[in-house]
């Protein structure tokens, strides 16, 4: 049988070390499951890892994809710290998305220099809005925020299919369900080097998520509120005593989570699109779950981590298009590298022992004193 | 009318199904957030399965079989690993979602002849009963017939008492001489052959085609069903039939030409959840009191 004891001191180059281990071992795991479903592994696994970063402007476009997941999953590194289950993300997304649409296609009067931050505010708010709706029933009512968070998620995106083909849509978009296109002001321009010019779709939203994720390192790791956050997720009882009020904390994670996520749609928008359409967010919540999690519930990690999964999500659209796999396998790729993470975390903080029954010792009934002996010497 | 109340029912099969093995699981002390994954592995197992050879209740078996599987990498990590049992299930979902699409990818756009109907003599000639409740297919009186039994091992076995054991104070039921894993173990396995079944209810009874996620969230519904039933399986069946009535009203809405936008009425089924939980968890005092007391704590074994 399986037995664990609890590691003394948890040294740092384990804990650096079992995210890389875990990231080779999916690739392993994946190889193998693209051979039993009859694909060819090495050309699955070059298109997914290697492909999408063959040229410089590609490794710009890398940094482009990851710019939404690094956002979303710096605000779900609190959370989850906390030990609040917010996995509504990708309705928090589209919410942001909507709220900062609303300002740029209604108030196209707003003077061009205060555009962005009002969208910026009014994505915020959205995303915050939405996070809100399980914060408040959990503390109030002792609700389950998972599916909550999870439910409104699927309210959220019917309320923008409504919007955009209803009241919202461009009568001049030919039926399309599109809204009309942003004005200049409310977009996202590429990042112009001088000497060199853009590079691939490099923006400056991207630029904006990197500093977010370095300030929420500096917030989670030397600010009150960071040290709140662990206290009332690694030990509540103490974090009571010490005078921290859980509901506050769990309203403030959620909020923050949601006020990231709504920028990270509105970014989405901007940057991408130009106009609001159905679907603005394509799983980027459920992706920055992950992300999180790859992280270590780490803000500087994230970027990190939001890279590494941001290649296989290019992968995926490689695969798809060389390959004719369905585009949700780069979420077979991910769920396995979430399995491995979490074990790999076991492995960090315990001390794994698997003592096989040996065939010999059950045939003739020693097998307790060989666990025994086993035992001893763990 | 008779149509509408037998779609009601049929919708709320798979519910039934997913709803009872959850609530196993829940009940020794693992909530398992991968139903979801499962079903989606069911239903793609049950759809390939059936197109390749002709007989639908071939796809049963293989859906049952295909839950059970996902189901037991859970356990794997969550009980042989002793990791997070909320972000290993949601793992469960994300890998379940993509496995199936990719596994389902050739499978796109097909049909298949799903389950027939199989009256039961007597019964079926009642009026109105008759028609509604036992014209039904094999899997939909299955659904029926696997909650009484779970309601009857929860209730009155001496199996049932020992899982109820574990889920509430595993210690004790360690110290007593119970396996824990063990118990919890098969316990998820029951959920997840359940959710695999209720899988199969989608590409086999509702609507004869694959096509990727086509769970879209019926499994999150499960979920909430459980809480919904107060861990207790007699109410499974109330939720479920009153989420189904949700899920109709948006046909009968479009059906009757409503002035609300079809997509405020497919919100309902989703606000309807939250409502309810708001309901039932309310009263503090209650919820805990139903709940199993050591749902989602890790059990590592002491010597």
């Amino acid at each position: 049988m399986i037995s664990m004891t609890p590691r003394k001191d948890i040294s740092m180059q384990r804990t650096v070390l079992t995210p890389v281990f875990s990231v080779l071992l999916t690739l392993c795991v994946g190889a193998g499951i693209f051979a039993v479903l009859g694909y060819d592994p090495s050309a699955a696994l070059y298109q997914f890892f290697v492909a999408p970063l063959s040229r410089p402007d590609q490794v710009a476009d890398l940094f482009v994809k990851a710019c939404p997941l690094i956002i979303i999953a710096t605000g779900l590194a609190f959370c989850y710290r906390a030990n609040v289950w917010n996995i509504g993300a990708e309705g928090q997304i589209v919410m942001g998305a909507v709220c900062a649409g609303g300002v740029a296609l209604f108030f196209p009067a707003i003077p061009d220099l205060l555009m962005m931050p009002a969208m910026i505010i009014a994505a915020m708010a959205g995303g915050m809005a939405l996070a809100f709706i399980p914060g408040i029933l959990k503390t109030r009512f002792n609700t389950n925020e998972i599916l909550v968070s999870l439910m409104l998620t699927y309210v959220a995106a019917l309320f923008i299919d409504w919007l955009v083909r209803g009241p919202w849509r461009d009568p001049e978009s030919f039926g399309f369900p599109l809204t009309k296109s942003y004005g200049d002001a409310a977009l996202i321009q590429r990042v112009e080097l001088p000497g060199i010019g853009t590079i691939g779709q490099l923006h400056w939203g991207v630029v904006a998520a990197l500093l977010l994720a370095v300030a929420a390192y500096f917030v989670m790791s030397k600010t009150v509120f960071g040290f709140q956050v662990k206290v009332m997720g690694d030990a509540p009882r103490a974090g009571r005593f010490s005078g921290f009020n859980p509901a506050r904390t769990t309203l403030g994670v959620l909020c923050l989570s949601g006020a990231c996520a709504g920028v990270a749609g509105m970014v989405e928008v901007s940057a991408n699109m130009g106009q609001l359409q159905p679907e603005v967010s394509f799983g980027y919540g459920f992706t920055a779950i992950i992300v999180a999690f790859l992280a270590r519930l780490n803000p500087l990690g994230v970027i990190m981590a939001g890279l590494v999964v941001a290649l296989a999500e290019l992968g995926g659209d490689r695969a798809q298009m060389a390959l004719g796999m369905p585009k949700v396998v780069t979420g077979l790729f991910t769920g396995i590298l979430l399995f491995l993470l979490l074990a790999g975390e076991t492995f960090n903080r315990y001390h794994v022992q698997i003592n096989w029954p040996r065939f010999d010792q059950l045939k003739s009934g020693q097998l307790k004193s060989g666990q025994l002996k086993s035992d001893e010497e763990g | 009318m008779d149509a509408l109340i037998l779609t009601v029912i049929l919708t709320s099969i798979p519910l039934i199904l997913a709803a009872t093995g959850e609530l196993i699981a829940e009940r020794s002390g693992v909530l398992n957030l991968g139903v979801e994954g499962m079903m989606l592995m069911g239903a793609v197992a049950a759809f390939a399965i059936t197109s390749l050879s002709g007989n639908p209740y071939l796809g049963v078996m293989a859906a049952a079989a295909a839950g059970a599987m996902t189901a037991a990498i859970f356990a794997v990590f969550t009980l042989g690993l002793a990791t997070n049992q909320v972000a290993t299930g949601l793992a469960l979902t994300i890998f379940g979602t993509g496995l199936s699409g990719l596994v389902g990818a050739p499978f796109v756009g097909g049909t298949v002849d799903g389950l027939q109907a199989v009256s039961i003599p007597v019964l079926s000639d009642l009026p109105v009963l008759g028609r509604l409740l036992f014209q039904l297919d094999l899997l939909a009186y299955g659904a029926f017939v696997m909650l009484a039994l779970v309601a009857w091992f929860l209730n009155k076995s001496r199996a049932g008492l020992i899982l109820r054991a574990v889920g509430n104070n595993h210690d004790s039921a360690h110290a007593l001489g119970y396996s824990v894993l063990r118990v919890r173990c098969a316990a998820v396995i029951f959920g997840g052959l359940m959710a695999g079944l209720a899988g199969a209810y989608l590409p086999l009874v509702l609507t004869p085609h694959w096509s990727e996620g086509m769970t879209a969230g019926r499994g999150w519904i499960a979920l909430a069903l459980v809480v919904f039933a107060s861990w207790m399986p007699s109410r499974i069946l109330i939720g479920a039939l009153l989420f189904g009535g949700i899920t109709i009203i948006q046909l009968v809405g479009q059906a009757r030409g409503w002035e609300m936008p079809s997509q405020f009425l497919s919100m309902l089924p989703y606000l309807a959840t939250i409502a309810v939980l708001v309901l039932i968890s309310r009263d503090r005092n209650f919820a805990l009191m139903r709940a199993p007391a050591h749902l989602g704590r890790i059990f590592i074994g002491t010597r």
